[in-house]
């Protein structure tokens, strides 16, 4: 193995080879760089890089701790200490973390190396990065399409071989939905499970944290050490937190995995329906046994999302006001023109249309038909998984009804991007798990462009779903297939 | 629930101090009318023995040992200020 060849492994090859001491961490942190100015001028999945920074950590790693030397990619929206931190957004340029995140602190501890920063929709807002305000990112596999959203930048950095794993949030599938358009592996933990302690908040009620990875056995691995309860944030879970990798290689027979008569939908892309058909086929012949159920509120879902996700949003953004930090409007002749040109000129249009909504929803007069009655149909939402969890061990379903898409396509009809996240975002709604994994490809315009495979298990049900996707992965060889311009990149 | 012809997002925008453009504000008029629209499917599902859901996970009354720890220095807090001086943030005048 030459240094060349070390970015396309995953993380539990890669820590084969470090604590063999065939390699060492300053050796893959250098391997890696090579790869990224290599590739990511056609990608665009980085928003900034220190490679100083993570060199020096590299020196020191401890190779003997869970992630010891393992370099991580960390979206532009979870504070690293010293570097930017800009959330895609103009009306963060300029700031820099001044402290770590929970998860950093975490990630840190257990030796891994956060060494850049990856794009993003603006405020994790969208579902194909197409809003950040800085680049676009390219689909590996297709460098014409988007790789999903709003995680797009880690998505395509794993499928591109431009980092051995990474973290992402989830607020609506925005880990899951680019999992799946980039052919890799993308997982929702519970809601209170991972400390959002230092993420910049989008939707607090439903954002969580969690890895993107090339294998399941990775996933496990970075939940290992971001898994646990922080005491300061309010909404972390004080519950023990399990090792994930050690129910992986059980395999299904007596799992009981339910198939939802809602999430099969008109509309849905045929070639994903085909995939999914054929994993939940395979999924039968592993053991398991396959029960038809019934999410009768789902068709709700988008809509409670979208009126809930942007009232939070509202409340949340409120703090960028150009006196703490960012972006701030020049010569304002008062306080109001001070804020009303720091914010006008400081977010993109997406983010402006949801501070819109969201402040409209929750506004004197339409509080009660909107916000209210939102959150009583996600109740409802809630009661539906927690019926079908007493009866099934994992849901199972297409993440994303269409594959990846190609760029401006959606953009022009929010209604029509929000839509993307129908069988992603009931999930936050209800606080519960779930994993996105590479199920087969469907062939447009001579692309082969990923399916992804989701599985979704009641709150704190963690290892279970890991170890259901990672018995359908291993028998399976579409976690190996490697995007066209990553395999001829290596051969070259 | 209210008609979608109500959203004025000039209005709205004012409370969210939020300077759009009047195209903009035209732009949103229509977008957002679509997904207010599509959000009255909501209308039909019967909450009237439901309970609102502020977030799935039922935590309440979180509390910490009230006790002094290491924090920001003023320095840190003020690293990103856009305007500072004597160690405060400088803030547009409010009056006159």
């Amino acid at each position: 193995m030459t240094g060349k060849d070390l970015p396309a492994l995953n993380i539990a090859d890669l820590q084969f080879l470090l604590r063999r001491r065939q390699v060492s961490p300053r050796e893959v942190l250098d391997a890696l760089q090579a790869r990224i100015e290599d590739v990511d001028g056609e990608i665009n999945a980085y928003l900034s890089l220190d490679f100083e920074a993570a060199a020096k950590e590299a020196e020191k790693a401890n190779i003997d701790l869970p992630l010891g030397g393992v370099p991580i990619a960390i979206k532009d929206i979870i504070n690293v200490a010293g570097q930017p931190c800009t959330c895609a957004s103009k009306i963060l340029h300029g700031y820099r973390a001044p402290y770590d995140a929970t998860v950093i602190r975490k990630l840190r501890a257990a030796g891994a190396i956060p060494f850049g920063k990856t794009n993003m929709d603006e405020f994790a807002m969208g579902s194909s990065t197409e809003n950040s305000a800085i680049k676009l990112t390219h689909n590996p596999w297709d460098l014409s399409r988007v790789p999903g959203g709003s995680s797009g930048g880690s998505a395509a950095a794993i499928a591109a071989d431009e980092a051995f794993g990474a973290l992402g949030t989830d607020t609506g599938g925005s880990i899951r939905q680019p999992a799946a358009l980039s052919g890799v592996v993308g997982f929702k933990p519970t809601y209170g499970r991972v400390s959002r302690f230092g993420v910049v908040a989008f939707a607090s009620s439903l954002d969580q944290v969690g890895p993107v990875t090339k294998i399941v056995r990775d996933s496990a691995l970075i939940m290992n050490a971001i898994a646990g309860h922080d005491p300061q944030e309010t909404t972390s879970l004080n519950q023990p937190v399990p090792d994930y990798t050690a129910g992986l290689g059980t395999d299904l027979r007596g799992v009981q995995l339910g198939l939802a008569k809602e999430y099969l939908i008109e509309g849905t892309d045929p070639q994903i329906k085909a995939a999914i058909n054929a994993a939940v086929k395979h999924m039968t012949s592993l053991g398991a046994e396959i029960i038809d159920v019934s999410l009768p509120h789902t068709d709700y879902a988008t809509a409670v999302y979208y009126i809930l996700a942007t009232a939070e949003a509202s409340a949340n953004l409120a703090r960028f006001d150009g006196v703490r930090c960012g972006y701030r409007a020049e010569n304002p002749k008062d306080l109001l023109d001070h804020y009303g040109r720091t914010r006008e000129e400081g977010f993109g249009p997406e983010v402006k249309r949801r501070i819109i909504l969201g402040t409209y929803v929750l506004s004197s007069g339409y509080y009660d038909a909107y916000y209210l009655r939102a959150q009583k149909v996600r109740e409802l939402i809630r009661q539906d998984f927690a019926k079908v969890f007493e009866k099934v061990d994992a849901l199972i379903s297409p993440t994303s009804p269409m594959p990846a898409f190609k760029f401006g396509e959606r953009t022009a009809n929010p209604l029509q991007m929000y839509l993307a996240d129908i069988f992603t975002s009931p999930a936050n709604l209800a606080g519960i798990c779930g994993i996105s994994v590479p199920c087969g490809f469907a062939d447009v315009d001579g692309h082969r462009l990923p399916v992804g495979l989701q599985l979704l298990g009641k709150a704190l049900d963690e290892a279970r779903i890991l170890q259901i996707a990672y018995a359908y992965e291993q028998s399976t060889e579409w976690h190996k297939v490697r995007p066209p311009m990553a395999a001829a990149m290596h051969k070259a | 629930m209210a008609k979608t012809s109500n959203l004025d997002v000039a209005y709205v925008a004012r409370l969210a101090r939020l300077d759009l453009t009047n195209a903009e504000i035209e732009l949103f008029e229509k977008q957002l009318g679509d997904v207010l629209r599509y959000a009255e499917k909501l209308r039909e599902v019967d909450v009237s023995h439901v309970e609102a859901a502020a977030h799935a996970v039922p935590i309440f009354n979180v509390f910490r040992e009230d006790e002094p720890r290491d924090w920001f220095t003023a320095k840190q807090a003020l690293s990103n200020a856009p305007r500072q001086a004597n160690g405060l943030f400088i803030v547009t005048k409010v009056v006159e």
